[in-house]
């Protein structure tokens, strides 16, 4: 019942998708990262202004839904004069996605670090720039990475709804390849077999990378 | 064309929550039951039954909601079931919560002492009754403020059901803006809808949280 014969000529396409949507994830995970670390240096600066800004931020993104954040951007921000095309929107909505959940990661992770390390770094003369980052900030990535890391995962399963502006990722290849197939379900199927390869190679490869990188020496 | 006022637009998006409420409540409920049947199996001490049921919660946390409603929009149907849109995305979305509902309340069974399985065995009570008298209750109250925060979860994954075509408050907004050609206000406005159904949620969880961890005095 189930025809898999369309699978063969299929596979560049495929590899095609899995490219993109690989692409899309790499750049919003180091985007994201960086500007997560950016945001919650900014949760704990003395300007009362930036901190809630920060905080209405973090709230209005973590309680709308992506699809709506997508749309916005890419249907509703050209009525503000800014026209974005369908990647670039979909790496700016992604990011600004993964960071209102990554602020909140990176904060919870610097709070584990007991106050007298920077009390400690300052005490040795290090500007407060140096203390964050040479002293407070390696050690809270040991809270921080399993979090984020999952945060990334859940960005690459989020990122299927990219299809719908047009973003030639992975579900974009599937839509086109079941309108010609005439055989959505064995075609989604594939495609949710190669979802589930990438987030299991993903978790893999960071918990690794983490053994190697930050757990090092424990 | 019919000519569309603010009010209008309003008025129909508010109409339209109505679906995205009754999708969340239905799934959510059905998400409930399903998802206490596979925690039982998680917890199982038959270990073919504890990993089905570990498979089960991998695949539909590993991999994107889009995929797993298009395989059971396009996959009934090979069934030989006449499907509607509505149908899918309760039967998807129930699925789906389920599986993330088990996992939240496994963590509350296996945060529970070891000594309330003991005493509760030692009283003659069978396994099965156990779990039902003495663990579940426990279990339940104490991961009330995840469970909640993944209701805020649920309500925005109902969105993605625009896509396989349930007219919820998402779809609805897409054929309001087709008429109305005022993206920016359709999905400012349905950011605002969600935004006023999550927010209330995710501020109980947080208060949860708080009142939890100074009950608990962790």
């Amino acid at each position: 019942m189930l025809d898999f014969s369309w699978l063969p000529d299929a596979l560049t396409v495929l590899a095609s998708g899995v490219a993109t949507t690989m692409g899309l994830i790499v750049v919003v995970t180091v985007l994201g990262t960086v500007l997560s670390i950016a945001g919650a240096a900014a949760r704990r600066s003395r300007s009362k202004g930036l901190r809630r800004a920060v905080g209405a931020y973090v709230e209005l993104v973590r309680n709308t839904p992506f699809l709506v954040q997508l749309f916005f951007i890419f249907f509703g921000l050209p009525g503000l004069g800014i026209r974005l095309n369908a990647v670039t929107a979909a790496i700016l909505a992604m990011t600004l996605n993964m960071t209102a959940y990554g602020i909140e990661v990176v904060r919870a992770g610097l709070e584990a670090v007991p106050k007298g390390q920077g009390e400690g770094g300052a005490a040795l003369g290090l500007s407060r720039t140096r203390v964050f980052l040479s002293v407070v900030l390696p050690q809270a990535l040991r809270v921080i990475f399993p979090a984020l890391s999952s945060q990334i995962i859940i960005i690459l399963l989020e990122s299927a709804v990219v299809s719908q502006i047009a973003v030639r990722d992975l579900t974009y290849e599937a839509d086109l390849l079941q309108s010609r197939t005439f055989r959505p379900f064995e075609t989604y199927l594939v495609v949710t077999g190669l979802y589930l390869g990438l987030a299991t190679a993903m978790r893999r490869g960071m918990e690794a990378g983490a053994h190697r990188w930050i757990f090092r020496g424990r | 064309m019919d000519e569309f006022s603010t009010s209008d637009i309003v008025i129909n998006l508010l109409l339209a929550a109505r679906w995205t409420l009754a999708l969340t409540l239905v799934a959510f409920l059905g998400g409930g039951v399903v998802g206490l049947l596979i925690l039982a199996a998680r917890i199982d001490p038959r270990p073919w039954l504890a990993r089905s049921a570990n498979g089960y919660i991998g695949l539909f946390q590993g991999t994107p909601l889009l995929l797993q409603l298009f395989l059971v929009f396009f996959g009934l149907p090979l069934l030989g079931l006449q499907i509607e849109p509505w149908m899918a995305a309760s039967f998807g979305l129930t699925f789906y919560a389920s599986a993330y509902l088990a996992e939240i309340w496994r963590g509350g069974v296996e945060a529970l002492p070891k000594g309330q399985w003991e005493a509760a065995r030692a009283l003659g009570l069978p396994r099965s009754a156990c779990l039902r008298l003495v663990v579940l209750p426990q279990a339940l109250r104490m991961t009330l403020p995840p469970a909640v925060g993944f209701l805020v979860q649920l309500v925005k994954a109902t969105a993605v059901t625009s896509i396989i075509g349930y007219a919820e408050l998402m779809r609805t907004a897409n054929a309001i803006n087709n008429a109305t050609f005022e993206p920016f206000t359709v999905y400012g406005m349905v950011a605002a809808i969600y935004f006023a159904l999550c927010f209330p949620l995710t501020a109980y969880a947080r208060r949860l949280e708080a009142g939890g961890q100074h009950r608990f005095g962790r």
